[in-house]
């Protein structure tokens, strides 16, 4: 898992819960929340998606990491299993 | 429809999830019914809350990203227009807030100031926390407007679309409503709630939800301050790690073994209504009736939102034309009356059944003529034969079919906005949470299940 790929996946998850949404253009070193109309309840919707559908938990102390693409591939990375 | 809500952002992310509704039909104060070969929605006028697509931030965009559902599988389509008819004076209203802001100007020139306040008041007013204070908005509004009228005719529609309490409402109510239905707007399926109830029903099923119906919850038995176990109408004992409870706050107190009566009695809401439907051969269009898609009116000196004295209170109400969307060159394919007027629960509950019957009939034609002085005339014998059908709703009635007590629609006058119960792992989602509308109880159970259930989940 590359910080790219992370990126990837993070943005299908915003694909899937905010559809109305333009993602062609996000820049990923700019707060998601300044570029997007993203809420709290829409955060929250991310941090589900992640344990959903990779296992990956967020604890609510850690959402500040969530902040910006280059955040989160720099926090979420990590927490994925590498290949054996 | 709160609780389907609930159900699905409960199932999506992985929750054992199982809704008890006790009638036979899904949905609760926005279902729909047969009657006679036909279908009728329950209660709903409209769905409040409409925006054009593209318009973000709003409930509207809010619980369809939440639920996962493209606005196009609700098919909404947006009314035409709207008034609120006084005897001496009618505002008109749309889904374009400029309409309404100009006939205000028009016709109360000395409140512009204070109405730009007031609009800007309710635009930056945070109204989604959970933990607000109530306060008054009478008090609130009469800061920024000082004419009587002028106020009675903007609490006219917010009070009859979602207050459950007389003469006035909490500022926090008042704003949700102001932004629903004026900042917002109406809009409606072509085929009605069921449109939106199947998508809903879709969705949980998907998720993996499963449903029982004609199989009611009859006791919620407590045991160290928890829910411990429910007990289903047919004796059947169920246990869940947290219950969500969407039929009311006195309703859920009534249920708890042992029993909270008095928490139950101090917050029973007592505003109720009857309606009558028309079904008839023809359009309204064709009588003059196709402008209007919603009339709130009222002819007494001021507008009392209050329990009726009387059986039903004929001095105001709301009419709905719901051929008087635009359905884009459809239309449904008979015409439909629809008139609310306030009503007294006990004055309708405590009758044998043929007085009761009587009563409804000599009501019917009064509570349509009340209505009809706020539409062009059209002769009575013209409406006779054009008449297919009719029904009436009574307070006794939505009593029956969904257990508010009181007949109450709008529950109890004191909402409680968290959620939370006397129970640590029960709690309320639906009108008594105080998200109003069809919108507002979607958001409801959406906003319940986030709070109490996924996000506790994630503080490990």
């Amino acid at each position: 898992m590359t910080k790219e790929d992370c990126q990837k996946l993070v943005i299908d998850i915003i694909a899937d819960i905010a559809p109305d949404e333009d993602l062609s253009a996000i820049k990923p070193e700019i707060r998601l929340r300044d570029q997007l109309q993203l809420d709290s309840m829409d955060f929250l919707d991310i941090v589900m998606e992640l344990r959903k559908r990779h296992g990956i938990e967020v604890p609510e102390a850690d959402y500040s990491h969530l902040a910006s693409l280059e955040s989160c591939a720099e926090y979420l990375t990590p927490k994925f299993p590498t290949k054996a | 429809m709160s609780g389907l809500a609930a159900g699905i952002r409960l199932a999506h992310f992985g929750k054992k999830v199982c809704i008890f509704e006790r009638h036979n039909a899904t949905g609760g104060l926005n279902s729909f019914y047969s009657f006679a070969g036909r279908k009728y929605d329950v209660g709903l006028h409209a769905l409040t809350n409409y925006v054009s697509p593209g318009v973000k931030g709003t409930p509207l965009g809010k619980l369809l990203r939440q639920l996962r559902i493209d606005r196009d599988e609700f098919a909404l389509c947006p009314q035409k227009q709207s008034r609120i008819a006084f005897r001496d004076c009618t505002l008109k209203f749309t889904n374009e807030f400029a309409v309404l802001d100009a006939e205000v100007a028009e016709k109360f020139p000395a409140q512009a100031a204070g109405w730009r306040a007031l609009v800007q008041l309710v635009r930056t007013y945070n109204d989604v926390t959970l933990d607000a204070q109530p306060r008054s908005a009478r008090e609130v509004v009469s800061r920024h407007l000082t004419d009587p009228l002028l106020t009675d005719m903007i609490f006219c529609p917010v009070m009859y679309y979602g207050s459950a309490q007389e003469r006035d409402m909490d500022f926090g109510q008042f704003v949700i409503m102001f932004k629903a239905l004026y900042l917002e707007g109406f809009a409606r399926p072509l085929d009605g709630v069921r449109v939106i109830l199947r998508v809903l029903l879709e969705k949980f099923r998907q998720a993996g939800g499963e449903r029982r119906m004609r199989c009611g919850v009859a006791q919620i038995k407590e045991a160290q301050g928890r829910a411990a176990q429910l007990v289903l109408d047919n004796g059947e004992e169920i246990t869940a790690d947290q219950v969500i409870s969407s039929v009311g706050f006195a309703e859920t107190m009534n249920l708890c073994v042992p029993p909270q009566t008095q928490a139950a009695e101090a917050n029973t809401g007592n505003l109720s209504f009857v309606e009558t439907i028309s079904v008839f051969r023809r359009q309204p269009a064709e009588w003059g009736w196709g402008d209007d898609t919603i009339i709130f009116f009222n002819d007494a000196e001021r507008f009392e939102y209050v329990h009726a004295r009387e059986q039903v209170d004929l001095r105001s109400g709301v009419i709905c034309f719901p051929n008087n969307f635009d359905y884009a060159g459809r239309n449904l394919s008979e015409g439909i009356f629809r008139v609310t007027c306030l009503a007294n629960y006990a004055r309708w509950a405590q009758l044998p059944e043929e007085i009761y019957q009587a009563d409804k009939q000599r009501w019917f034609p009064e509570v349509v003529r009340s209505a009809q002085r706020f539409l062009p005339v059209v002769a009575p014998e013209v409406l006779a034969a054009a008449q297919l059908a009719t029904d009436m709703f009574t307070p006794r009635t939505i009593k029956k079919f969904t257990g508010h007590l009181n007949g109450a629609i709008y529950g109890s006058p004191r909402k409680i906005r968290d959620g939370r119960t006397h129970l640590s792992n029960l709690y309320l989602c639906g009108t008594d949470q105080g998200f109003l509308g069809i919108v507002g109880a979607m958001l409801s159970g959406i906003s319940m299940a986030n709070y109490h259930v996924l996000q506790g989940s994630t503080r490990g």
